[in-house]
């Protein structure tokens, strides 16, 4: 059970301070696949990095908590973090970028935090890389290759046997599929769902694409200028979705069967430099009401733990 | 086996310079006005009988095509003919000028990469720190301070001090002493020569090592490094040192293959007799034949540094192996 409290992120630069998470709460319960979506700029990936402390130099974790099974990782010292890190939580990135140093074999990679955390020797981790990458899907033949040799599948599924060789009991994928083909995604998600299986690996599916979220995911929560917008069972945030948020994402998807004219949300993304007080999707809402200028950011619960932070569900707020 | 091809382009390439370097050093010699005969008889008394058989003698008479054969034999078995000034072979005044300016360069050239790549990484590792400010500074003025300056500096700092030999590579007499004193009095005499050097090469290590290594710390591998647990010494020196290490390979190959122009100035200030000194001499005697052999030295140094880096290059990225 993760549980996030109150996250506070901010970014310093020298035009002032960002914050790309700001007063975030979210549980997310053991064993499931977690898709945690939102655009570009919207604090999802600066949620990842903060489960692992891993945020670049600019980047500080204001306030707030972070319970992973009752430890809260924002107050561990930075050598106890250390050993979480790629352990007990383990971080997919985006494979067909940089992701991979570029003058390390596959195998050398892959086995490194065996090499790291448990002080194996160099020969029996390299064992362990080449049943990981088998498990993955990846043969023999790909163990001396170097990162420039592979396609970007291979490369994204060489950075999961990376991050599950130590069996860790969170694993956050951002945007895992991104920069692949369809055929490729979907063979992608298909292993994440075994992992689920198999090793009861929770799994937190960071992505802007919402249909590839909702094909896997058992949760989706939607976020919107480092801020929740909605959190719930995944079919149900899609086909019910109750943000007006969610529902312009919804409308904004590509569908090849309609001839409909596709209608994007108008406006720009929140700036996170000064954002307003109140809701922060109210200057592009359009069921927006005069209250929302004011609105604190207690959700309505509806069944099914569905949670929606809107004030258009006011009357149902816990 | 796979990084054969790689090798044997790099070296046929390296192959086809070096006699285009030799065309060149034929060409830009008879661009010169005049021909060695004007050069070396220019008395009035000389008769058009005496011209003549010298002509005859240099093979001047011969079509521009079997001069070029003559040549391009000679060069490559490295006879530049006789010195105008020396009155020997080009090869005996060069070879040993080469092998005083090799003892000079290539400590210094260790010194200087050993110092800059460590001070350069720590620094790109505490970037923005006080360290980071101190190490960049210090290098700054060292890479833009002028060699024969700085060399005076440390000469008219020896000469304070006192019993610092301040010219050339041992004192008079030394050479009839006994292997230990003379090695000692080499010593004493390599001294400032390599101090000036090391810290004028030092600079500009530090400042490409920084930039390179601060250019991979923002790569995505690193964060995924650090994602794995690593440890920050980990990070730093197995995951980003190598990765940052490529930029500064050709800068050492062409620090080493300007060993004669780099190092010219120190050799001068300090009159060390190296093959910068050699060529600064020659250039005020007019002894073309040594500054052809020089050149075509220079150049062949240049070609083979590049083609070492090259090598080094194919070893350390498997990137450029398999091209």
């Amino acid at each position: 059970m993760i549980e996030i409290k109150e996250l506070v992120v901010k970014y310093k630069s020298s035009k002032g301070e960002v914050y790309a998470v700001d007063g975030l709460n979210l549980e997310i319960d053991s064993g499931l696949i977690f898709g945690l979506v939102g655009e570009s700029g919207s604090g999802k990936t600066t949620l990842g990095l903060s489960l692992l402390r891993i945020l670049p130099p600019t980047a500080i974790i204001e306030s707030g908590n972070v319970l992973i099974s009752g430890t809260d990782v924002t107050k561990l010292k930075e050598s106890e973090m250390r050993k979480w890190r790629g352990k007990k939580i383990s971080m997919v990135f985006q494979g067909a970028m940089n992701s991979l140093n570029p003058l390390m074999t596959v195998e050398e990679q892959v086995a490194e935090p065996l090499i790291i955390h448990e002080n194996m020797d160099k020969d029996q981790a390299l064992l362990r890389a080449k049943e990981n990458l088998e498990n993955v899907g990846l043969g023999e033949n790909i163990l001396k290759r170097y990162p420039h040799e592979l396609s970007g599948g291979m490369k994204q599924r060489v950075v999961i046997a990376m991050a599950i060789i130590e069996h860790p009991s969170l694993l956050i994928a951002d945007e895992p599929t991104t920069a692949l083909d369809v055929v490729t995604q979907h063979r992608i998600m298909k292993l994440f769902r075994r992992l689920k299986d198999e090793f009861g690996v929770t799994i937190i599916l960071i992505s802007h694409d919402l249909p590839i979220v909702a094909e896997v995911a058992d949760k989706v929560a939607i976020m919107y200028g480092g801020k929740m917008s909605e959190v719930g069972d995944a079919k149900e945030v899609v086909t019910q979705s109750k943000h007006p948020y969610t529902q312009g994402l919804i409308r904004s998807i590509p569908d090849p069967r309609s001839t409909k004219v596709i209608r994007g949300i108008s406006g720009e993304p929140v700036s996170l430099m000064n954002p307003p007080k109140g809701c922060r999707f109210y200057d592009r809402c359009s069921q927006r009401r005069d209250l929302c200028k004011t609105y604190d950011y207690k959700p309505a619960i509806l069944e099914n733990r569905h949670l929606v932070y809107c004030n258009l569900f006011e009357e149902r707020m816990a | 086996m796979s990084n054969v091809p790689y090798i044997l382009r790099r070296t046929v390439s390296a192959i086809l310079t070096i006699f285009a370097i030799i065309i060149l050093n034929f060409i830009l010699f008879r661009l010169l006005p005049g021909n060695p005969i004007t050069l070396l008889y220019r008395s009035p008394a000389l008769t058009s009988r005496q011209i003549a058989l010298l002509t005859s003698e240099f093979g001047l008479n011969q079509p521009l095509w079997i001069q070029f054969v003559i040549f391009f034999k000679n060069s490559l078995v490295g006879n530049f003919g006789i010195s105008f000034f020396y009155k020997e072979p080009v090869t005996t005044v060069i070879i040993p000028a080469i092998k005083n300016s090799l003892i000079l360069l290539i400590p210094a050239n260790l010194l200087a990469i050993l110092l800059g790549m460590f001070t350069g990484a720590v620094s790109a590792w505490r970037r923005g720190k006080k360290v980071d400010g101190t190490i960049l500074g210090v290098s700054l003025a060292l890479y833009a301070m002028p060699t024969f300056w700085l060399g005076s500096m440390l000469i008219v700092m020896a000469l304070y001090v006192g019993g610092i030999p301040v010219e050339g590579m041992y004192s008079i007499g030394a050479l009839s002493q006994n292997f230990l004193a003379r090695f000692l009095d080499f010593l004493s005499h390599l001294a400032l020569p390599l101090i000036t050097l090391t810290l004028v090469l030092y600079g500009e290590f530090t400042i490409v090592m920084r930039n390179s290594l601060l250019d991979v710390l923002s790569e995505d591998y690193i964060v995924t490094a650090k994602a794995k647990g690593a440890s920050d010494s980990r990070i730093l020196w197995k995951h980003a040192f190598p990765n940052g290490l490529l930029p500064l390979v050709s800068l050492i190959a062409i620090s080493f293959g300007l060993v004669i122009g780099g190092v010219m100035f120190t050799e001068i200030v300090f009159s060390w007799p190296g093959i910068g000194f050699v060529t600064y001499t020659a250039i005020f005697m007019r002894d073309y034949p040594v500054l052809q052999g020089a050149f075509f030295l220079i150049t062949i140094t240049v070609v083979l540094a590049n083609y070492f880096a090259d090598f080094v290059y194919g070893y350390i990225d498997p990137r450029i192996r398999y091209q």
